[in-house]
């Protein structure tokens, strides 16, 4: 009989001993990897603070003079709590001749305490309690960053998928629209379209559409080139052999399979959109919180609100700091998160990253060098090694099996 | 050329059917667009309750047959026929009722996130076949031997064997009742142990429910073994169709006498030697006059400039040669005839010496010699 | 020059006339993964290839063949892991240069391993059509090569060599300046076994060399390798699921199943007198040529999951004559009689009717030597 096998199959010999977990089992295995506990950790712990931050903040994050609420009464005790530094001074403004003078006058504000035992980040300028603003501005950062990232993803799905499987003139078309945004610089567009529509931060849906808007292309590109390879695979033929629709096609038979990269995209999306609607904020966009109607509090608010105040060369730490590291987290979280997704679609880099892990239960410690498969328990290799260059050890003839014979070790 | 034409009208027939791919010819500034001859005038027919095997290496064409026979791709010439009538431009229900294929990748052809069940399910709603989708889908699986059915309905693909993926895949093609089924090389990427199984399967399906198969292989051995007709294809024509048995006992085309040489066989006292004997050509340029000149021990002045028309070499038995060209012999149909000037080239293959001998030089096989 | 004490390609039953081992392989275990969860692909393998010798691996998937020979070199990837044995190379370079005695690829290191291979042991793989880099060309491919390993060529010198080495293969030297896409299929074979003869190795393994190739192609390829084993002298340790290729090419082939060596018989015996059931299975699972049609049944079932193996013989849930001391215990690979053969069945080592279909006459061997008379006869009586 001829050749067998007519295409190249380099997984072969594996297919029945190292068969891989599959992409997607219905049976969802809670995931074992350190990197989607960590991830799925820091998001739950955001996620709590989300939901009941406002519920337990001590202070309202826009309420000001706090030093003196516990009813604190006369002058001197006021005096006693309030300390004040002064952010403008008093004065004097004349004209040329000394004949018409202005003075204005000198411009109080309090001065940030460090966190302490009532307040556990401190205050700011306004003496509003840092950590209350921390934990509500959470709810709105995530709102607006998932939000954002799911109607981004959705349009990339819509888009991408729909040009990879239509092709021709709407392929054309939808390429063209996803490259004209992908070009489009994002941070002026961001500026443009939160300017047009001045109270935008009041609203999540809003902000989180405007965000959306600039972050779907690279998704869509992603999409459309996995499905352009999906759609010529075998069952994607053999569903349009046995007389399906093109519509049920694209839903049931090409979309369960870009489920994957359709989670990792939706990660990496709501990640931008967290670090979008931080610069918006940043950048007095959003909306403050104290104008009509009142913007929304994030974290970029926080920071909006720290920077020109001089947080930063002021050494107050506790203003500026917590809301740049709770972005930084809430990016890790989700890139980690990312990872592990990464690790269970792809078999090559689960077998590896397994492998390490039982590896290590196993109580074995070496790193297996590429190139070179590892030998385990080796016994009485001394003397039995020798030398590759040209002036070796003299020749031993055909060895005797060596009495000090390899076994397994016990598992 | 034709293929070898029953008694019985075919079911499925492909006429002249050819198929040109437009590709890039040479790198950045040089490329130009170039036409590749993937098929060329090719007609095949499939009888009811017969497997017709296409023969032929990668690059032959086989799978673009079946594919345009399938009606996955359009054909540039030439047209398909059900019943003798012409189908409409592209794939309409009805087709896909009466035409079913079974590819060639057990791996591939079941989407990994669906279970076999609803493999089976969508065809049966798809087509109003039968109202009890349960004992459907349980009856296709007992057809194609996966029992007990509750077993395998729910499984995912990756947790069934090579062999039993391929038979999903039959069942699937099975269960809109077709009429015809298009197998493009199913046992190619199965194990040797279980494809004569796979087999086994098609053949029953011929002759239980006189289904007519299309088996699309290069491996002669299992071609012989399953197939009532095998036409061997090369680099986009057919050069020879036969019964089974003759055709590998008796392969009057040189390429076939290459093929069959080639394939391990150990009976063989001494393994033959093949010189060597060149590639299939491009398909972009291909040779003038027969394809096969440039490789063939018996080429001859005119194989060189003229494409060689079918002849009938036997009953049932063409082939595209001017070997066999006498005369008397020609297929009435076929309008490029030409005086054929004879001179024979005497080198051969050791291997295929003994069939060549029995070619005399006038070109017509002796029947005394044969048997 | 290559140190033989028997002709090449000579397969007999005395030992003195052997050709002496060049790769040895003993107790062979090799696991995916570790702890556990290790998935043991090969188990307790003993391989000899003999110089000059072809010896044939048959098997089907999850078999183990392809393991068992990257196992050898040390090329498996993670998380293969080898857990016991010893592979003992025993090395005589056709050259000047190259490490001589025995080098225990078990137990060595990294710079032990890279004077080995390539130079001593080297590798065809099935995808070595891929192997190639498609940014250079073949030329400076086999010029990278030699100039790492030949440091003393000059550029004439390597370019000759190249040439040559094309030249064995049945290229032209003009090849050397084409990149890989531009050659087709057989061509680009017929170049990574010149790049693998480079350095006239010993041992050379073969992986499925020629299953993505056509039928013809496949042919000549093959018919060029035999021909340059005589002319170099190498040993070639061929591996393939296609028992048939086998027969016409090997010495002596070794049949393997989940991961255990099963049968092991000079080529001719094995194909036309097969002891173990599952060769005979697998041998019928190849229709003639010639002769009437009849209907064959390959084996019942399919190959095992190596996760999920059967007690006892691995085989007995597709074996034709199954006992009930085959679901119980596994058989060990036994030698056959006074034969040169050996075969792990239960059937050979009792007093179990041996059928019909597993009774064949040896053949006659080539040569003038007579064949034994009925060896298995014998062991069987004498069990």
């Amino acid at each position: 009989m001829t050749a067998g096998i007519t295409t190249p199959r380099p997984e072969t010999p594996l297919a029945a001993a190292d068969r891989p977990t599959p992409r997607m089992s219905r049976r969802t295995r809670i995931p074992r990897s350190p990197k989607v506990i960590a991830g799925l950790a820091i998001l739950a712990l955001f996620a709590v603070i989300a939901v009941i931050g406002p519920l337990i903040a001590p202070y309202s994050p826009n309420e000001t003079g706090i030093y003196c609420r516990a009813a604190c009464s006369g002058a001197k005790a006021a005096a006693a709590w309030l300390q004040t530094i002064v952010v403008h001074p008093a004065e004097q403004v004349c004209n040329a001749a000394g004949t018409v003078c202005f003075s204005s006058p000198a411009v109080l504000a309090f001065l940030p305490k460090p966190p302490s035992g009532t307040h556990w980040l401190g205050t700011t300028v306004f003496a509003q309690d840092v950590w209350s603003q921390l934990l509500v501005s959470t709810r709105a950062t995530l709102l607006v960053g998932f939000v954002a990232g799911a109607i981004a993803t959705a349009l990339s799905v819509i888009v991408g998928v729909s040009a990879g499987y239509l092709g021709g003139n709407a392929d054309e078309g939808l390429s063209l629209l996803s490259n004209v945004f992908l070009a489009i610089p994002g941070l002026p567009l961001l500026i443009v379209l939160a300017s047009y529509v001045p109270s935008a931060g009041a609203n999540v849906v809003l902000i989180a559409l405007i965000v959306a808007a600039t972050g779907w292309a690279y998704g869509a590109r992603v999409l459309r080139a996995q499905t352009l390879s999906l759609r010529n695979r075998d069952f994607v033929e053999a569903a349009r052999v046995s007389g399906e629709g093109r519509m049920r096609i694209i839903v049931v038979e090409v979309l369960p399979n870009l489920l994957p990269i359709v989670a990792s995209s939706f990660l990496f999306t709501t990640l931008y959109a967290v670090g979008a609607y931080v610069a918006l904020a940043f950048l007095g966009l959003a909306g403050a919180p104290n104008a009509t109607p009142a913007g929304l509090w994030n974290w970029g608010e926080m920071l909006q609100q720290a920077y020109p105040q001089d947080a930063v060369a002021s050494g107050w730490w506790w203003w500026w700091l917590p809301p740049g590291f709770c972005i930084a987290l809430l990016g890790m979280g989700l890139a980690l998160l990312n990872f592990g997704i990464d690790e269970f679609v792809n078999p090559r880099l689960r077998a590896a990253g397994l492998s390490r892990r039982s590896a290590r239960r196993a109580g074995i410690s070496f790193r297996p060098r590429l190139g070179i498969t590892p030998v385990m328990h080796r016994q009485g290799t001394a003397g039995r090694q020798l030398a590759a260059t040209a002036a070796a050890m003299s020749a031993t003839g055909p060895a005797a099996p060596t009495a000090a014979g390899s076994h397994r070790t016990s598992p | 050329m034709s293929a070898a034409v029953d008694d019985a009208a075919p079911v499925l027939e492909g006429r002249n059917l050819t198929k040109l791919f437009s590709v890039k010819s040479g790198h950045g500034f040089l490329s130009r667009r170039a036409r590749l001859y993937a098929v060329q005038d090719v007609t095949v027919s499939i009888g009811a309750a017969r497997v017709t095997a296409v023969v032929g290496e990668s690059g032959s064409g086989k799978t673009t047959v079946a594919r345009m026979l399938a009606k996955i791709i359009t054909p540039d010439g030439g047209e398909v026929l059900l019943d003798g009538k012409a189908m409409p431009r592209g794939r309409p229900r009805e087709y896909a009722r009466q035409v079913q294929m079974i590819f060639q990748d057990p791996f591939a052809s079941l989407n990994p996130v669906h279970r076999v069940r609803h493999n089976l399910v969508r065809p049966l709603k798809i087509h109003h076949v039968t109202d009890d989708i349960d004992a459907g889908v349980a009856g296709l699986l007992r057809r194609v031997s996966l029992e007990p059915p509750e077993d395998f309905a729910d499984k995912f693909p990756h947790e069934l064997s090579g062999g039993q993926r391929q038979r999903v895949a039959i069942a699937r093609a099975l269960a809109v009742r077709p009429r015809v089924l298009l197998a493009d090389e199913p046992v190619s990427m199965l194990d040797v142990s279980i494809r004569l199984g796979v087999l086994n399967l098609l053949a029953d399906l011929r002759d239980s429910e006189g289904l007519a198969i299309l088996y699309v292989t290069h491996d002669i051995g299992s071609a012989r073994y399953l197939a009532d007709t095998i036409v061997v294809m090369y680099a986009g024509q057919l050069v020879e169709a036969a019964p089974s048995v003759s055709l590998t006992d008796d392969p009057a085309h040189p390429y076939t006498q290459l093929l069959l040489s080639a394939a391990p066989d150990p009976e063989r006292p001494q393994p033959p030697s093949l010189v060597r004997s060149g590639a299939p050509p491009s398909l972009i340029a291909p040779p003038s006059g027969c394809r096969f000149h440039p490789r063939c021990p018996h080429a001859m002045e005119i194989c060189r400039q003229v494409a060689p028309p079918s002849v009938e070499v036997s009953s049932g038995h063409t082939a595209a040669c001017w070997l066999h060209v006498d005369s008397g012999k020609r297929q009435p149909e076929d309008a490029r005839m030409a005086e054929s000037i004879v001179t024979t080239d005497p080198s051969v293959f050791e291997s295929a010496r003994e069939r060549a001998q029995r070619i005399s030089p006038t070109g017509i096989r002796k029947q005394e010699e044969r048997g | 020059m290559t140190a033989q004490e028997a002709p090449v390609g000579t397969p007999s039953t005395e030992p003195e006339q052997l050709a002496e081992p060049v790769l040895e392989i003993r107790g062979l275990c090799v696991d995916y993964g570790y702890g556990v969860d290790a998935v043991s692909a090969v188990v307790d393998c003993d391989l000899v290839l003999r110089r000059g010798e072809v010896m044939g691996l048959a098997g089907e998937s999850g078999s183990g063949k392809s393991t068992l020979a990257m196992a050898a070199l040390r090329l498996l990837h993670s998380p293969g892991v080898i857990t016991a044995g010893e592979v003992l190379f025993h090395s005589k370079p056709f050259g000047e240069q190259g490490p001589r005695g025995t080098i225990d690829m078990l137990g060595a290191n990294e710079s032990v391993l890279r004077a080995v291979r390539w130079s001593e042991i080297s590798v065809i793989l099935q995808s070595a059509l891929n192997a190639l880099n498609p940014v250079m060309t073949i030329g400076a491919q086999f010029d990278d090569l030699l100039r790492v390993h030949r440091p003393q060529f000059s550029n004439r010198d390597r370019w000759n060599r190249s040439a040559e080495l094309l030249d064995m293969v049945g290229m032209t030297d003009d090849r050397l300046r084409s990149y890989p896409h531009e050659l087709s299929g057989g061509m680009r074979q017929r170049a990574m076994i010149a790049m693998a003869l480079a350095l006239e190795p010993q041992v050379i393994l073969l992986d499925e060399p020629t299953t993505a190739l056509d039928v013809v192609t496949q042919r000549e390829i093959l018919e060029e390798l035999m021909g340059l084993r005589e002319q170099l002298g190498f040993a070639a340790l061929f591996i393939t699921h296609d028992l048939s290729l086998l027969v016409e090419l090997a010495d002596e082939i070794a049949v393997m199943y989940a991961g255990r060596l099963m049968e092991r018989a000079p080529a001719a015996s094995l194909f036309h007198a097969p002891r173990l059931p599952y060769t005979y299975g697998l041998l019928n699972c190849f229709p003639p040529m010639h002769g009437a049609r009849r209907p064959m049944e390959g084996i019942p079932g399919s190959p095992p999951d190596l996760r999920m193996l059967p007690t006892g013989c691995a085989f007995h849930p597709r074996c034709r004559w199954s006992m009930d001391r085959c679901r119980q215990e596994r058989p060990a690979l036994r030698r056959l009689g006074d034969s040169d053969r050996e075969v792990a069945c239960w059937l050979y080592a009792g007093d179990a009717v041996i059928p019909d279909e597993l009774t064949h006459p040896e053949p006659p061997k080539a040569g003038d030597r007579p064949a034994a008379r009925g060896p298995v006869r014998a062991s069987r009586a004498r069990r």
